[in-house]
């Protein structure tokens, strides 16, 4: 036998990385030096070729013809294929069906693939797509969800939740508002576009890295196309260069073509997106377009609520039902509408099929919502937040939202007293009023909203995790989870959680690129849920091996368990002290099992969708956000001046990557209320297709004061890991607060008599417009 | 003599290249042919800053660094320089200190952005040992970072201030006597020729402008390229081949800024960020907004030349140009014609330029009294980086209450860059007032039919067009009054 390795001997004081610290991102090294290895920087296997796509030109049609031959005659090609050449399912839609990995006759949106090319270059692949020469049929598509809603064109039938009389209740009250609010949708623009590489196996299979949020399901769809068992197809993800939603269905379909261009070629291929067809090809955050009728009394509070929500779906499922009933979910965000209901219609558009995108259509219920508490305001003429104030949930009663889940650790009315004294809400608002007395021109306003967002994904199997870990000989442990690291640090996190369970430095842990031959069955890295599933995943490995350790040492020294404790790199048993790694070694030879799976399933979640009723999510997650923003008049344009946050995320697993979480999501929760257009032409051609007319925040939109404060002291009371909180969602909406505060500076243009119609994103065009609005009525 | 090829420094390797298809950027040959993936592609359209390499030239005995977008930069524009990437910034084992406090402030996320934020930090700490928050937000605004909300990145470049020398420092004297060895000028003209399936490719890289004129002369269809931040998205977005490509970034003559009593004489492809400071002068307004023209990346390679040259409705100079009765010099040959500006642009996309003929020069007056007062809008969307819906350009002269002169023009408001004739008029001569104001406001109407399309719709460009005049009336007349929220920190 070779010799084991040898024991540090000096005993180290602290355990590095351990749970609650903010140690640095498992990869940052990588990250700065250019040391990260993307799926485009691996280097290319000498057979490889590169894939692309053939996009359809029109929106809605039936293809009479489509002639390859100068496609195929392009120099570099050496292979192209229709939906003819699947030979296994067509159609990879994840939940429902609808969406053909090529077209097979109808065309559904402008750009949707109808070939795949590949060729030795990408070059060359990219330009022998664009030689296709293909007739349609033209059809008149659908372009907007006024006219899908008219035509009844849904993709997936209309849902209620509902709870007492709302239409009497608003009857009865005393004040009646109704509104149309439009929600633009929103270009995940992940830095790293969509990208696979496939290679064929000996058994006929396909080993595929695939930058995916969901690897099992890729599995499912890259075995289905090509018609073979799914233990033939392993996916491999180490990293995503971004994903917020948009890898999570919709990394298939490249990983699908690169297959199934592999299986042709007998070589791997590797598919990646160029920025214009990703931008083109993807689905995005669902547009919406919500109605509401609201009745309430003197003081602002709600009586009855009737919510049209319409999500334009774009043109298959995809996850809309479920987006679309997680916006009715949270079309009360933190408010207590006692008689209330909710219809949710999934409009059928021929657009790209819109997905899953972070808050996965919750911000696009609960933007609504906050609109209407501004409305009301106005109405009653307060100041919006003592109407937020007045409806917010209760602690004993008011306190069972509209779907019948009662609002537990109601901690929001505290926060947001909080808050508004620690941002100095009230003299500000003095200061502003005094302000836009002063000036013509410029105009400044204020808003402080709350997010209440449920964590758990509503489609209840989901709500479970595997993790795999493994002791090495020499004390270093490997560790794999279903979940996928997309940059939100899970990785870190995960392995903080293992550094805890061992009390080892969380440098003696190597997370592993996530397999599906090392867990299977995944769910998706989505729904904030990844740390919360795949930590206690991991944590149950961890605990297994642990158990062992202890049982062995117990019984190998003589000692009681309770007498082997696990500290700072050692482990104390009895009055005996030894290395971590000397244990393992010592169990090793004692012939005690060093690897574990572990799993988790989230416990008390139910929901009964027919009722729409249950508690669907295990927990909430809470924030608070006080925006101050300036406008120019004459222009329409602003400047978000100071942006002050406290957020909920129970124990911090680790503060700076949760503190990262939510500044990134407010920012980019920011981009889409403001700059970020999405614009079609009456085609259904995208006319945002590239980021020179599409707009991310950059750098000095960051707010010119942006304090963000984790919530402390608020441990989560329902048993997550560590008794941490979600973090990758709910913060996004805490960016509604910019909008809030842009409608309170145009009101000011009425003297705040009027609630100004503000679609979104509130370019300064749309700003221009509100504030002609209040000038002339 | 036609020497084949171009040199430059590979981080610290003298590298030739001849033999190479001239339409390859930087980043294609960074990526496919070293097989250095460090610097990422996010866009291949100069709008992301992931492929941000640093180039640095030896100018006076000193070693001065620029961050630039590899994505649209051809091979020819190293020449004579050395190439920066990120895998170049570790000393041994050690990361370079804006890597480090990028590490420490937690400013990656997925990481994805992070090398291009590591070369524009590498060159803004260069250039700024003690970063001023504006230059550190100028440096990093044609980053975009999906993930962190930047506020991390901002922290970081503060804490990696005053770093001190690191390995490039140390080799500065060796870095330039090698860039030096690089023939600059004994080269009678470099070139690269391949042979490719689509045909011939050609690349000329003319070292006076003599050369150049004789360039333009045999190939009446070669494209110019100066920066390239326009041209080389034929390559990479259209994927199409430039053909006959000339680089002009090698001219001397080209190169040249004189600031004259009444005017300043500014070569065609002299990069923005090395005449703006003293444009900005007599022009702030002129200066802010170049500020605000593409991010710094594009500005260290993008000339006014190729701002003219593309002829393009919505590029932001020609308005100011125009207000300014700017003249440009063409060149055909060893003939110089003089014309005003605003007679370059015919029609959309279309010059008055001949064939062979290129701009030499631009020529801007200074201004001549201190009753000239120069007011400069851009709308856009986003503030940085961002390509105008409406430029506007007021030139005005008021000598006791009366508009003596008055020059109006706009971009994103026709076809092209145009004039607004008939509001001039009805500013000319008139009483600097409110009524002649809201009659010149009116005139607008008249001069310009606006369209539609993804940045603004007619209305808004109307609207705002009429509004910016206001703006610029109550910013001249009542100087106190609160206007502007766009500006930096
Ligand atoms: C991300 C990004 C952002 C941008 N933002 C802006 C912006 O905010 N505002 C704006 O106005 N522009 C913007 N641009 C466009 C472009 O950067 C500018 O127009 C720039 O000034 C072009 O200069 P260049 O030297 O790079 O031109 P090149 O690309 O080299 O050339 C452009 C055109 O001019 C011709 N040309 C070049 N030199 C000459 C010459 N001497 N004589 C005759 N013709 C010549 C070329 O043949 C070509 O047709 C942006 C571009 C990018 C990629
Ligand atoms: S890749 Fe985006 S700027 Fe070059
Ligand atoms: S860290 Fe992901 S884009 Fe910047």
């Amino acid at each position: 036998m070779r010799k084991l390795v040898d024991l540090p001997t000096k005993e180290s004081s602290k355990v590095a990385g351990k749970v609650g610290v903010s140690h640095k991102h498992e990869s940052a090294d990588k990250h700065v030096s250019g040391k990260a290895v993307y799926i485009d920087d691996r280097p290319d296997r000498s057979d490889q070729l590169h894939g692309a796509i053939g996009q359809s030109t029109i929106a809605h049609g039936i293809v009479k013809s489509m002639d390859l031959s100068k496609v195929k005659a392009h120099p570099g090609v050496e292979a192209v294929i229709t939906s003819g050449d699947v030979p296994g399912k067509v159609d990879i839609g994840p939940v429902f069906g609808g969406d053909p990995v090529l077209v097979e006759e109808k065309v559904e949106f402008m750009g949707q693939a109808l070939f795949a090319v590949a060729a030795t270059s990408h070059e060359a692949a990219v330009k022998a797509a664009k030689l296709a020469v293909v007739e349609y049929d033209e059809l008149t598509p659908v372009l907007s969800v006024k006219d899908a809603l008219a035509k009844q064109n849904f993709v997936r039938p209309t849902h209620t939740q509902s709870r007492g009389d709302a239409k009497t209740a608003i009857g009865q009250s005393k004040h009646k508002l109704s509104g149309e609010l439009q929600i633009g949708g929103q270009e995940h623009f992940y830095l790293e576009s969509q990208i696979s590489i496939a290679e064929p196996t000996e058994e006929g299979g396909m080993l595929v890295y695939s930058s995916s949020q969901h690897p099992s399901e890729v599995q499912i769809l890259v075995a289905e196309v090509l018609g073979v068992p799914f233990n033939k197809v392993t996916i491999d993800m180490r990293r995503m260069g971004g994903g917020f939603g948009g890898k999570e269905t919709q990394a298939a379909p490249w990983a699908c073509l690169a297959a199934l261009l592999a299986n042709k070629t007998g070589r791997s291929v590797k598919m990646r997106l160029n920025r214009f067809d990703d931008m083109t090809a993807t689905g995005k955050r669902h547009p919406f377009e919500n109605t509401y009728d609201v009745g309430f009394d003197d003081e602002g509070l709600v009586k009855g609520i009737d919510f049209t929500i319409n999500g334009n779906c774009g043109y298959s499922p995809d996850l809309s039902d479920a987006i679309v009933d997680r916006a009715m979910f949270h079309s009360d965000n933190a408010y207590f509408l006692e008689h209330a209901n909710v219809v949710g219609n999934r409009c059928k558009t021929n657009t790209v099929s819109h997905t899953a995108y972070r808050g996965f259509g919750g911000p696009q219920g609960m933007i609504s919502i906050e609109g209407v508490m501004d409305d009301i305001a106005r109405k009653v003429g307060k100041d919006p937040l003592e109407v937020r104030k007045l409806n917010l949930y209760g602690q004993n009663d008011r306190n069972v939202t509209h779907y019948g889940q009662t609002v537990e650790q109601n901690i929001l009315p505290m926060m947001i007293d909080k808050l508004e004294n620690d941002c100095d809400y009230q003299a500000r608002r003095a200061a502003i009023t005094k302000f836009n007395h002063e000036n013509q021109f410029i105009k400044k306003g204020i808003a402080l909203t709350p997010v209440k967002f449920g964590i758990s994904f509503t489609v209840q199997h989901l709500n479970q995790a595997g993790a795999l870990i493994h002791l090495y000989t020499d004390g270093s442990i490997q560790l794999n989870h279903g979940g996928t690291e997309m940059g939100q640090g899970l990785n870190t996190k995960i392995a903080q959680v293992v550094a805890q369970e061992f009390q080892v430095d969380i440098d003696n842990i190597l997370v592993t690129a996530t397999r599906t031959d090392k867990v299977p069955n995944t769910s998706p890295t989505a729904a904030s849920s990844g740390t919360d599933l795949n930590g206690k995943a991991a944590q149950a490995a961890a605990k297994t091996i642990r158990g062992r350790l202890v049982e062995f040492a117990s019984e190998h020294f003589e000692v009681t368990q309770e007498e082997v404790i696990f500290k700072d790199n050692f482990v104390h048993i009895g009055d005996k002290t030894m290395a971590f790694a000397e244990l393992v070694q010592l169990a090793y030879l004692n012939r005690v099992s060093l690897s574990s799976t572990g799993f988790y399933k989230t416990p008390k979640i139910h929901y009964n969708r027919e009722q729409a009723h249950g508690r669907p999510f295990f927990y909430y997650a809470n924030g608070v956000s006080c925006s101050e923003v300036v406008i120019d008049t004459l222009t329409g344009e602003y400047k978000i001046e100071r942006v002050d946050v406290l957020h909920d995320v129970g124990d911090s697993l680790n503060p700076a990557i949760d503190l990262g979480q939510i500044e990134g999501a407010f920012v980019q929760g920011m981009g889409w209320l403001t700059t970020e257009e999405l614009m079609w032409n009456d085609k259904g051609r995208l006319l945002s297709n590239g980021p020179a007319t599409y707009k991310i925040p950059a750098i000095a939109d960051m707010p010119e004061h942006f304090n963000v404060e984790l919530l402390q002291n608020e441990p989560n009371r329902e048993a997550t890991i560590y008794n941490s909180k979600a973090v990758g969602e709910p913060p996004f909406m805490l960016a509604i607060s910019v909008w809030s505060a842009m409608r309170d500076a145009i009101s000011s243009v009425s003297d705040y008599k009027q609630s100004p119609v503000l679609h979104t994103p509130a370019t300064p065009e749309r700003v221009l417009d509100a504030v002609m609005q209040m000038q002339q009525d | 003599m036609i020497n084949n090829q171009i040199q430059f420094l590979l981080n610290d390797q003298l590298t030739t290249l001849s033999d190479i298809d001239p339409n390859t950027t930087i980043l294609q040959y960074l990526r496919q042919h070293q097989h250095k993936s460090g610097t990422k592609e996010g866009c291949a359209s100069g709008d992301c800053g992931a492929c941000t390499v640093v180039i640095a030239e030896a100018v006076a005995g000193k070693l001065r660094y620029k961050s630039l977008n590899a994505c649209i930069s051809l091979l020819p524009s190293l020449h004579g320089k050395q190439l920066i990437t990120v895998e170049d910034l570790e000393d041994g084992d050690r990361l370079h200190p804006v890597q480090q406090a990028m590490v420490d402030f937690h400013g990656s996320q997925c990481g994805f952005c992070t090398p291009g934020f590591i070369m524009s930090l590498f060159a803004l700490h260069k250039n700024f040992p003690d970063p001023s928050k504006h230059q550190t937000l100028e440096a990093l605004a044609g980053n975009l970072c999906r993930c962190t909300g930047y506020r991390a990145i901002v922290d970081a470049a503060a804490a990696a201030k005053n770093h001190g020398a690191d390995q490039f420092d140390r080799n500065v004297a060796h870095t330039i006597a090698t860039l030096n060895s690089i023939a600059r000028d004994t080269m009678a003209q470099l070139s690269l020729n391949k042979e490719l399936n689509d045909g011939a490719q050609q690349a000329f890289s003319p070292l006076s402008l003599s050369q150049l004129s004789q360039i333009m002369l045999d190939n009446p269809q070669a494209r110019l390229v100066a920066g390239g931040t326009d041209i080389v998205l034929e390559i990479t977005q259209m994927h199409k081949k430039l053909g006959t490509i000339v680089y002009v970034g090698n001219v001397p003559e080209l190169q040249k800024f004189e600031e004259h009593d009444d005017k300043f004489v500014i070569g065609a492809a002299l990069p923005y960020s090395e005449f703006t400071p003293h444009l900005a002068v007599h022009y702030p307004e002129f200066g802010d907004m170049i500020e605000r023209i593409g991010s710094l990346q594009i500005r260290n390679q993008g000339t006014l030349g190729g701002n003219v040259g593309n002829a393009s409705p919505i590029g932001d100079t020609p308005p100011v140009l125009i207000a300014l009765d700017a003249k440009l010099n063409l060149r055909c040959d060893d003939k110089v014609r003089q014309i005003a500006i605003e007679d370059y642009f015919v029609d959309y996309k279309v010059t008055s330029q001949q064939t062979s003929e290129f701009i030499e020069s631009i020529e801007i007056p200074k201004p001549v009294s201190k009753a000239q007062q120069l007011k400069v809008y851009k709308i856009s969307k986003r503030f940085d980086d961002d390509i105008s819906a409406v430029l506007a350009t007021f030139n005005l002269t008021i000598e006791n209450d009366v508009i003596t002169k008055a020059r109006v023009a706009f971009g994103g408001m026709a076809g092209i860059p145009a004039r607004a004739a008939n509001c001039e008029q009805a500013l000319n001569g008139q009483p600097f007032t409110q009524a002649t104001i809201d009659a010149a406001k009116a005139q607008l109407a008249s001069d310009y039919t606006p369209m539609s399309d993804v940045r603004a719709s007619k209305d808004y460009r109307m609207t705002v067009a009429q509004n910016l005049l206001q703006k610029a009336f109550i910013e001249i007349s009542q100087p106190q009054t609160n206007t502007g929220v766009v500006q930096y920190a």
